[in-house]
């Protein structure tokens, strides 16, 4: 089982698009895993029917409990957050503020404090369009540990793939650099960075890319947008010549990958014979290629 | 006032709309500062052919081992609720990208065996162009917790600009980093697109605003693709559409070079008009 991670630094470059679009063509021999917990979307793409959910509990919250307060004031000392406001006879906690270290509860003279585990989403295993599994996720509102959770989803999705004797994992990541694209890299073998003709994607790709160095991912790159900006393009191409990165696709700027997720489908479903289509099944079958040679 | 411009969706225009409106404002004599909070992919200087003025390391506090007193008693490692401190036969070992900087292993040590020494997480830098200022956090590769960093750019913009207006452009997503950049704002523009992604991460990205008690307007970008979703969403809910965004491909050219675009586009400046008239509204 090889597990290739799809993640782009900036958003809206067209990640979810691309790896619904390679789920989409894998058919059963894969397991579909969406990371980018926070703002979840490649369920829409491939008709995910949430079969399975279970609760996700990451992280604590302090709570004070008023009757046994004394309004002393040492929690309020300690905590580091500004999490702990005075009120008249107690003290009281922001459930927002707290990190859920755990100091006020400890050093509490009067026992006054607990520790109260959160829920901090859910995580949903989905049949979909193609008849694969899908593992997917939703955070609770203003949770936190996004980071967690992306692991979570990735081990649930890799023990099916192992069960289910499946020969990938296609995982689709969150933008950015920090702590849920890190989870999300974690054990992949091959990352696919999406990037976009402007100079914010060329920008935002040096950084991804740096970031993959650190943890000695083997990396393949694709271009979208390619012809918005030509002379992007060229630099772009540059700079992953420069860094032997293979370049997998330049697609051009179409309307169709926007209709296609207007109509809640894959581009490669939607119009499976335009040309970013075509270019997207090369991808894959290059994709699968380099799994096999490495 | 404090704006913060953010989306649950990447790539739906936040940057644009935040350099734009900040340049906008500031040419037509408003005092307002910009402050890329999108510290894992800062890109707001990019578009501003702005100088950099002035620069300051931003740290996270961390415990630090003195072997001197210590007695390996393992109190740190017993009170660290984030696996940060490892109590090894010999040796106490911290763990500094697990650290959430909650000083109990340090205050609580009874020799006093871990003080709290500043390590680099990013970098916040000041630019300024002709017409003002902006300034941005940039986390450093490899750091996982941006929080901090948002917090002390905040802070710095704070400091220096005290009576000036400040727009946030805040990161994507719902989690702690949009969160740090919308909770201490008197206002929260939503810009999404109107196709069923738009929407979706509209509708996480509003959940959120509500659970901070934050107040929201939303800007739908690239008017004119997709459905009505987004409008008949925000009808039903009650929320503002502050104005829409035609999609224009010349505004996708003009951004993907790194150029403002108000300047050039004329229904783009109408567009920031009815944003400008909107904030005027508030209070």
């Amino acid at each position: 089982m090889r597990e290739i991670v799809v993640i782009s630094g900036k958003g809206g470059t067209g990640k979810t698009s691309l790896s619904a679009s390679f789920a989409y063509l894998a058919k059963q021999e894969a397991v579909v895993c969406d990371c980018d917990v926070d703002a979840a979307n490649m369920h829409l793409l491939l008709d995910a029917n949430f079969k399975k959910q279970s609760d996700f509990y990451s992280g604590e919250i302090a709570v004070i409990d008023p009757e046994i307060c004394t309004n002393c004031g040492d929690c309020f000392d300690v905590c580091r957050f500004d999490a702990i406001t005075k009120e008249t006879d107690f003290h009281v906690v922001d459930p927002i503020s707290c990190e859920g270290c755990h100091y006020c509860s400890r050093i509490c003279p009067v026992d006054a404090i607990e520790m109260v585990t959160q829920k901090a989403g859910d995580v949903f295993v989905s049949d979909i369009k193609n008849g694969a599994t899908m593992v997917h996720a939703k955070l609770g509102f203003g949770a936190e540990n996004s980071g967690k959770l992306v692991s979570k989803v990735k081990r649930v999705a890799k023990e099916l793939a192992l069960k289910e004797d499946k020969e990938y994992v296609i995982t689709d990541g969150s933008p950015g650099i920090g702590c849920p694209v890190i989870s999300s890299l974690s054990g992949a073998n091959l990352v696919v960075l999406v990037t976009e003709a402007t100079v914010s994607g060329l920008h935002d790709l040096k950084r991804v890319y740096e970031l993959t160095k650190t943890f000695n991912l083997k990396v393949v790159c694709i271009i979208n947008k390619c012809d918005l900006n030509w002379e992007i393009t060229k630099k772009i191409r540059e700079y992953l010549n420069s860094q032997n990165v293979q370049l997998l696709a330049s697609l051009g700027y179409d309307e169709n990958f926007t209709k296609a997720v207007s109509v809640a489908k894959p581009i490669v479903e939607f119009d499976e014979n335009c040309e970013i289509s075509k270019q997207i099944k090369l991808s894959w079958n290059n994709i699968k290629n380099i799994l096999k040679e490495n | 006032m404090k704006i913060t411009i953010a989306s649950g969706k990447g790539g739906t225009g936040k940057t644009t709309v935040s350099s734009n409106l900040t340049s906008y404002l500031a040419s037509l004599g408003k005092k307002v500062v910009l402050a890329d909070l999108d510290v894992e992919e800062p890109n707001s200087a990019l578009f501003l052919n702005a100088e950099l003025v002035d620069s300051k390391i931003s740290n996270k506090m961390i415990p630090k081992w003195d072997a001197t007193d210590c007695t390996l008693c393992g109190k740190c490692e017993e009170v660290c609720n984030f696996n940060a401190i490892l109590h090894l036969p010999e040796e106490i070992r911290v763990f500094p990208e697990l650290c959430h900087s909650c000083y109990a292993c340090s205050e609580l040590c009874p020799t006093d065996s871990l003080p709290m020494t500043p390590s680099q997480i990013g970098i916040i830098n000041e630019y300024q162009n002709e017409l003002f200022t902006m300034v941005e956090g940039r986390l450093d590769l490899g750091q996982e917790m941006s929080i901090p960093l948002i917090a002390q750019t905040i802070e710095y913009v704070d400091e220096k600009f005290p009576d000036y207006m400040k727009i946030y452009d805040a990161p994507p997503g719902t989690s702690c980093p949009v969160i740090e950049s919308s909770r201490y704002s008197d206002f929260v523009i939503l810009i999404t697109e109107a196709t069923p992604f738009g929407l979706n991460d509209l509708t996480l990205a509003v959940e959120t605003m509500r659970v901070l008690n934050q107040k929201i307007g939303v800007i739908i970008n690239r008017y004119g693709i997709g459905d009505d979703g987004v409008e008949n969403y925000c009808h039903d809910e009650n929320i503002p559409i502050i104005t829409k965004i035609k999609n224009d491909r010349e505004v996708a050219k003009l951004y993907s070079n790194g150029e403002l675009i108000y300047d050039k586009i004329e229904h783009f400046k109408d567009s920031l008009d009815e944003i400008i008239a909107f904030i005027g509204g508030l209070k």
